[in-house]
């Protein structure tokens, strides 16, 4: 099962989300709420802009399709890219 | 009671009036833009739109004056198709098949029937109160949609939406840059329409292009629907066919530049404006802060500064930054260097409201 943890600014999302999945797609279906979704992916699926996700400490590729694969006690981290004023 | 919302750059503001004048009652979204707001004056519900930098346009309701608000459905634009070739004819970005910014929210003519215009130029339609939405899908897919294009932002954008309090059927939209469209059914088929407006920013040939308008603010008089006041970017327009045909305002003094424009709900011939400095500029003339009020149609306007900043003011009202309660006794407006005014004599003298807020976008009676 993977585990995803997401940044505080989410507060829908505080406790970290164990779910399973074999990509980040599948993870990410399985970890949000259908409301819970566009929060983290536009309105196509992808990556927002200035969200970032990171894999077993290293940034996802495909921010499109979210096909990186995620390991079976794999860590996915939801966070904010800097940014704003 | 009326109330009045003011969205900023950090939450909505709420304020009602006291026995000291307007005051602050309620902030709420502290530190999240809020891009519009609009009540639903058949039920009483408050829909405010905002912009979380980072997760996206969202969208929420407040039924109780806007002292608490719940989170409703916003809308989203359906899968691209992989081989569409949508660009922007400014920039040749490729336009996002996403909400970026919610620009417009407006209550339609049915009961539950919401409009919101977005940046890129969709029109969405609720007929649920927000539970969920549909992209006119006529108007989106319109071949002349593609000529549509980007100004201050990337991508172009739906800022008005003006349902005819006659005929729900009717709507017609302000596109900023796309000029004016308007449907008789209810969305199914759209024409653009405006003859009269000119683009002095385009090439000779395209002047009176009327996709190639850029009208910055569009406003319906409610009890006189066929009169539109429009602040374009390059002048003020009026027009008596409901936006069929406009001409040309050109004594607004001190500038026909400007974003906001507001018409009396029931005296069709008065309006008011506050002009800037001319769009290199974008700034009060002269640094004095004033509003421009015709009330014969446009023949005349009266310059009103009485109680407004007339040294080194550097306020700038945007398109959505005026407003006039739904009764005509109460103007407010507010700037980007987010000073907010208040009028309870059509204009004649303004009051500041005590209170520094963040820039002001969007402002709003209810």
């Amino acid at each position: 099962m993977a585990r995803v943890i997401f940044t505080p600014h989410l507060r829908f999302a505080a406790e970290p989300r164990v779910v399973a999945g074999r990509t980040l797609g599948e993870v990410l279906a399985a970890a949000l709420a259908p409301h819970e979704r566009g929060y983290v992916l536009d309105d196509q699926g992808a990556v927002r802009k200035h969200v970032a996700v990171f894999i077993d400490g290293e940034q996802c590729r495909d921010r499109r399709s979210l096909s990186d694969p995620v390991g079976e006690d794999g860590e996915v981290h939801v966070l904010q890219a800097l940014s704003g004023g | 009671m009326t109330r009045l919302h003011i969205g900023s750059r950090k939450g909505l503001f709420t304020l009602a009036r006291g026995a000291r004048g307007w005051e602050v009652e309620a902030l709420s979204f502290a530190g999240v833009q809020v891009t519009a707001i609009a009540p639903d004056r058949r039920d009483g519900a408050l829909y405010a739109a905002v912009g979380h930098g980072h997760f996206g346009a969202k969208l929420h309701r407040s039924t109780d004056g806007g002292r608490t608000f719940v989170e409703r459905t916003a809308p989203t634009y359906p899968p691209k198709p992989a081989d569409l070739d949508d660009r922007d004819p400014m920039r040749q970005l490729p336009v996002p098949w996403n909400v970026e910014l919610i620009w417009s929210l407006e209550a339609g003519g049915v009961p539950g029937e919401i409009w919101c215009g977005t940046i890129p130029g969709g029109l969405f339609r609720s007929t649920d109160g927000a539970d969920s939405w549909s992209l006119v899908e006529p108007l989106w897919l319109h071949p002349d949609r593609k000529r549509w294009m980007g100004g201050g932002y990337d991508f172009a954008g739906i800022h008005s939406i003006m349902p005819d309090p006659r005929d729900p059927r009717r709507v017609v939209v302000g596109v900023s840059c796309g000029g004016v469209w308007a449907t008789h059914d209810g969305g199914a088929t759209w024409s653009v329409r405006g003859t009269g407006q000119v683009a002095s920013y385009m090439p000779p040939e395209q002047v009176g292009d009327l996709v190639a308008q850029d009208p910055h603010r569009i406003v319906r008089c409610p009890a006189a629907p066929d009169r539109m006041w429009m602040q374009h970017h390059a002048g003020v327009f009026v027009s008596d066919d409901a936006g069929m045909t406009f001409r040309v305002v050109d004594n607004v003094p001190p500038s026909t530049f400007g974003f906001a424009v507001a018409v009396h709900p029931t005296q069709p011939d008065t309006a008011w404006f506050v002009p800037a400095a001319a769009d290199s500029q974008r700034m009060p003339v002269d640094g004095k802060v004033v509003v421009a009020r015709t009330r014969d149609g446009g023949r005349s306007f009266a310059v009103l500064d009485a109680g407004l900043p007339q040294r080194h003011a550097y306020d700038l009202v945007y398109r959505h930054g005026l407003d006039i309660s739904a009764d005509g006794g109460v103007l407010a407006f507010g700037s980007t260097s987010g000073g907010l005014w208040v009028s309870e004599d059509q204009g004649d003298h303004w009051t500041a409201v005590d209170a520094r807020l963040p820039p002001i976008v969007c402002v709003r009676f209810a």
